[in-house]
């Protein structure tokens, strides 16, 4: 089975910046080839394993908190380095999307390709609506989430392997 | 440290707790004075956020509150508005709204059970060092869930905070054939659960009883899962061993109280103690277990449905997986017999007046009170939810988990044994304590 361009937002939409993750798969939409799976998830482990298939090329993106904290900076990260990472006090349900992808990793169920980028946040207090600082740096988010599903297509294109056009998710 | 003299331990992110909670304990020449937990609670917010709003949106706001029991949100604020307009659902349509919170018991139940409890009981940090060494084990806790995120998936819309359901009904019901596929999920589901009972029943258990009053809803032929009368059962003190009231009368027994250390509201049923979720229930309503389930319970030596009660807080996990087979079973026998109903739902007309509504959640009772306008405004809401019910009776329970500890002979516990044993008292309630928010902690250097 050929396997698929996976863009994954996580995140909450009620908690501020948190929401930065899915503001961003909407941002996409248009954007990406069709076909390209656009999902919004609230990052529990279990069902983000169930997201993508061994052979898929996974795009992650996803708010942070940093210390000390520059609150619209960028980071993009590799599987391996925000593997483990703990969530800390602000996790959703304790088992954050570092203990999610060391967890992949130890069933063997990582994807064939993954990178998270990720937004460092300002607040998540409960309420709808990005900060400024967040919202100024969403555009250049988008922009390196949609480069990373080129990257995705343009490798898969240079070893000859046919992308599966599949609806959403 | 020395137990003699003072020491305050202090959690402030509890390892495998859903949510955002932290708990500080206090021990005065070896003993425990003092177990408070914090919990930042969002329903409290979310009352606020509902006033003003129309009287069909309660279930789309408060299933926000929670990611993992969405449902239990949504099935409370249907109940609640509907009776407050004076309308019942009942026949296929309270059928599938059954069918639905089935799923998420599967799915709530099956998460703790696996990626939250489990490792405690066979020394493991966590979930991802279990996954390392008993990988078709955690491979089977994912399938089990999975098929808890399919029936909601099927039933909801979508697989978190589903969005086909509405006051009165659904917006869409599935035809009988869409069901199908489940049925063949949940019988693989249920052979996976009953060896989920199996392998929980054989870890090994610390001694501990408690003796807080047990609450749950009351469903006379059914295990109490989407409709009920509220029962008590008390351990000691006057009256019945098992009294009822009516969910009117709910807040007239269950009595809220702001405490300093939190900004949670904790609670007394007739100014006593209480415990809600699965141990209470197991007490309350084990005679109506399938008897697929009953005989998992029985195996599993939780004894004898409908007469014993689980007093052992660490057997929660035993419990759980039986609720596990029970809400299996109870979705095929719903899928079983489903036939489309005429409509998707039911006519929610508002008008002027106060309803209540209360379901199992995964975690305990969970109850909601609506006031509305004639025009259908909500004008108060009050929601109750099961954390903040338990959460006196965990603390009771951290309390005397570490006292016990102390009073044990030997080499005196460092503040990490202590803090492991708290955060192990704590997870047997499975205290979903937010939706928070999700962050990756990142350490940053910069010149």
């Amino acid at each position: 089975m050929s396997e698929r361009v996976v863009v994954i937002g996580v995140g909450n939409p009620l908690r501020g910046d948190d929401g930065a993750g899915p503001a961003v798969v909407e941002a996409l939409r248009g954007r990406v080839p069709d076909g390209t799976a656009l999902v919004v998830s609230d990052g529990e482990p279990a069902r983000m394993l169930d997201l993508w298939r061994g052979g898929d090329s996974v795009v992650l993106v996803e708010a942070i908190r940093a210390w000390p904290g520059r609150p619209g900076q960028l980071h993009t990260l590799t599987a391996a380095q925000a593997a483990g990472r703990t969530a800390g006090t602000a996790s959703t349900h304790a088992l954050g999307l570092g203990e999610c992808l060391a967890l992949a990793e130890a069933l063997g169920r990582l994807p064939r390709g993954l990178v998270v980028h990720a937004v460092e946040a300002a607040g998540t207090e409960i309420g709808t609506g990005l900060s400024e600082a967040v919202r100024r740096a969403l555009p250049a988010l988008a922009d390196r989430a949609a480069a990373s599903v080129r990257q995705a297509y343009e490798s898969r294109r240079r070893s000859g392997e046919r992308i599966e056009q599949s609806p959403d998710l | 440290m020395n137990d003699r003299g003072t020491r305050v331990l202090r959690l402030d992110a509890l390892a495998r707790v859903e949510g955002e909670a932290s708990l500080h304990l206090r021990v005065d020449g070896g003993t425990v004075t003092g177990t408070r937990l914090r919990i930042y609670e969002p329903p409290r917010f979310f009352e606020a956020f509902l006033t003003g709003r129309g009287h069909t949106e309660p279930p789309d706001i408060t299933a926000r509150i929670c990611g993992i029991c969405p449902v239990a949100y949504q099935m409370s604020a249907c109940r609640a508005v509907e009776d407050a307009c004076g309308v019942t659902v009942d026949g296929p349509l309270a059928e599938l709204r059954r069918l639905l919170y089935c799923g998420e018991w599967i799915e709530s139940h099956t998460l703790h059970i696996y990626l939250l409890h489990a490792p405690d009981f066979l020394g493991r940090a966590d979930v991802v060092e279990l996954a390392r060494d008993q990988r078709a084990a955690v491979e089977r806790g994912l399938r089990t869930k999975q098929t808890g995120n399919a029936i909601l998936e099927q039933l909801g819309g979508r697989p978190i905070h589903p969005v086909n359901v509405r006051v009165g009904g659904f917006y869409r019901t599935p035809a009988a054939d869409e069901l199908r596929s489940l049925a063949e999920r949940l019988r693989q589901a249920r052979e996976d659960a009953l060896e989920t009972v199996r392998w929980v029943a054989a870890f090994d258990f610390p001694d501990a009883v408690c003796d807080h009053d047990l609450f749950a809803l009351r469903a006379p032929g059914h295990y109490a899962i989407d409709s009920g009368t509220p029962a008590v059962m008390t351990v000691h003190g006057p009256g019945p061993a098992l009294r009822e009231f009516p969910l009117s009368r709910f807040e007239r027994h269950v009595r809220q109280g702001q405490v300093p250390h939190s900004t949670a509201l904790t609670a007394t049923l007739d100014d006593r103690r209480y415990l809600t979720g699965p141990l209470a229930r197991y007490a309350i309503n084990g005679r109506w277990l399938h008897p697929v389930a009953a005989e998992a319970a029985r195996d599993a030596g939780l004894g004898e449905p409908g007469t014993a009660v689980c007093r052992n807080p660490f057997r929660s996990i035993v419990v759980r997986a039986v609720e596990v087979v029970q809400a299996v079973e109870e979705a095929l026998r719903i899928i079983d017999a489903y036939e489309q109903p005429p409509r998707p739902a039911v006519e929610v007309p508002p008008r002027q007046g106060a309803g209540v509504g209360a379901t199992e959640a995964p975690r305990g009772l969970l109850y909601h009170r609506y006031a509305l306008a004639a025009d259908g405004t909500l004008t108060e809401a009050r929601i109750v939810a099961p954390t903040a019910q338990n959460q006196t009776a965990i603390e009771e329970d951290v309390r005397r988990a570490v006292q016990a500890r102390l009073d044990t002979p030997g080499p005196a516990a460092d503040d990490e044994e202590l803090t492991h044993l708290c955060e192990r008292a704590i997870r047997n309630h499975d205290p979903c304590i937010s939706c928070a928010a999700h962050f990756l902690s990142l350490t940053v250097e910069r010149a």
